[in-house]
């Protein structure tokens, strides 16, 4: 007597995304080639988008007269020196309060009481503590990292296996030693992953704080581009601005891949 | 260096995981400590290498231990504990760094602890690299770096699969042959214990007290798989731990 023969189905795969190269440029690409057809066609208006191809050519004067540094450099500056003076507050006060029960005890209400507050709200505070200048901007980035670098640094800390620690202090090694050599070792990726979400947040904070006063920046110039309803040189601005986030995001990538190595 | 322990007790805040303990490991000799799972011998452990303080009851070190040793009291632990971070080099490095020892010193150090754990081709190769055997190797290595008094071994095999338990067990045979070490250790696997303790405590489910004590004869060296007389010994440990063990697994969990 025969039976019915066939395969058996198969019934596992999927839900494990992969990486898929070009992609993400695809998506871009299809995205602004609409807009620009849109705008071209008639059926997006141009009070609704800029036209891409303008928006590029916005782009090019602004890179040919010069200009593009006059705002580029200010702003750089201000984000890389906020966020240094944040970043580096910050992990040392997260390693404190994942390392001694009393500053865990002391500080974390009060990052908790700080890390909600818009810090955009406290600019005006800030003018009159640290000036007009540049201080209060430093000071605006440098609080805005500081609390989620705190955040990402305790609990990198606590997350560090504890069998490593006993192991340490089962060799005799000396406190400092498993500080250095055990402890910041193993909380350093998830203080890198910190960083990512903490240098986001000091971008928006930069904006922020140049669209309230300031000569250059990016800030200043979409808030004036903005006040003028100049959508090309808006979008250029906030193209600018895209750019820098993907530039960092990818920094801070490279920065993970030299200091992890270990991991993957 | 010999230790003792008398009448060591511990509890973890009212339960208690060990009890009345009193034990004497002369050195030389590999004490094995078996027991059912949950029965404090991991705790023990600890107690006798200085990670816990015992709620009461003392634990002595007799003598001075050997010239040249850098840390008396070592463990080699079951998950192994090695920094993903470092390289099979660094991470017996990392134990020689707080002594002072020159960078030729220790280097010779580890090459000479790599030798001996047949390790040397691996030096500079990541912990994510290596099998798990290798990787208590590594961690095995590391111990013998410091050159102890007392190894502690918590079970040490347990990580590992069975062809690759049988390799250690062969390794660290060998490896007491050499240099007679004195050991304590920890494992729920009777074939373990008795391939390599002189002697076998055996502990009763929690809390842990001292069953029995049973001497095996036979040198380290002429212990095989099949020998009779283990088996017979073997056979013999789980009619003592069949009931306890039992009785541990029906126990609900202290959470």
């Amino acid at each position: 007597m025969s039976e019915e023969t066939r395969n058996v189905p198969y019934r596992g795969g999927g839900f494990s995304p992969v990486a898929k190269r070009g992609a993400g440029f695809v998506v871009f690409v299809v995205l602004v080639a609409l807009a620009e057809w849109g705008t071209r066609a008639g059926w997006i208006s141009n009070l609704t988008l800029p036209r891409p191809s303008d928006v590029g050519a916005t782009l090019v004067e602004l890179w040919q007269s010069g200009l593009l540094w006059t705002h580029i450099v200010p702003s750089l500056t201000r984000l890389v020196v906020g966020s240094a003076m944040g970043i580096s507050a910050g992990i040392c006060i997260g390693v404190m309060i994942g390392l001694f029960s009393y500053v865990r005890a002391g500080l974390i209400p009060l990052v908790a009481a700080i890390f909600p507050i818009p810090k955009i709200a406290l600019l005006p505070l800030f003018v009159i503590w640290f000036g007009i200048d540049e201080g209060s901007k430093y000071a605006l980035i440098a609080l805005g990292t500081f609390t989620p670098t705190i955040v990402a640094t305790y609990g990198a800390v606590d997350n560090v296996d504890r069998t490593l620690v006993r192991m340490g202090q089962s060799f005799g090694l000396s406190w400092s030693s498993i500080v250095r050599k055990i402890i910041l070792p193993g909380a350093l990726p998830g203080i890198l992953s910190g960083l990512r979400v903490s240098i986001a947040i000091g971008i928006i904070l930069l904006v922020a704080a140049e669209m309230l006063g300031a000569e250059y920046g990016i800030g200043a110039y979409i808030l004036q581009a903005g006040s003028l309803y100049d959508l090309e040189r808006l979008f250029a601005g906030v193209l600018i601005l895209s750019v820098l986030g993907v530039v960092t995001s990818w920094a801070i990538g490279q920065l993970e891949k030299r200091l992890l190595r270990w991991r993957n | 260096m010999d230790l003792t322990l008398n009448h060591v007790s511990h509890r973890y805040s009212d339960m208690p995981v060990v009890d009345d303990i009193s034990l004497h490991i002369p050195a030389g000799e590999i004490l094995c400590v078996i027991g059912p799972s949950g029965c404090g011998k991991s705790t023990l452990l600890r107690l006798i290498g200085g990670l816990e303080q015992p709620t009461s009851g003392e634990i002595l070190q007799i003598g001075e231990p050997p010239v040249g040793c850098l840390n008396p009291l070592t463990y080699v632990f079951q998950d192994f504990a090695l920094l993903p971070w470092r390289t099979v080099r660094a991470n017996v490095s990392l134990v020689l760094e707080d002594h002072g020892i020159r960078r030729a010193e220790r280097n010779r150090i580890i090459d000479d602890v790599l030798a001996r754990t047949r390790l040397s081709d691996f030096g500079d190769a990541l912990p994510k690299q290596l099998s798990g055997g290798m990787k208590q190797r590594v961690a095995i290595a590391r111990a013998l770096a410091v050159n102890p008094a007392v190894m502690l071994l918590d079970e040490p095999l347990s990580a590992l699969d069975a062809q690759t338990r049988e390799l250690l067990m062969e390794d660290l045979v060998g490896l007491w042959e050499r240099q007679k070490f004195t050991g304590v250790y920890v494992t729920h696997n009777l074939a373990e214990a008795v391939r390599l303790g002189h002697r076998i405590a055996v502990l009763s489910r929690r809390p842990g007290r001292v069953r029995e004590l049973i001497k095996i004869d036979i040198p380290l060296k002429d212990r095989h798989m099949a020998h009779p007389e283990l088996e017979a010994i073997q056979t013999r440990l789980w009619d003592l731990m069949r009931e306890e063990a039992t009785a541990a697994d029906r126990e609900l969990q202290h959470v």
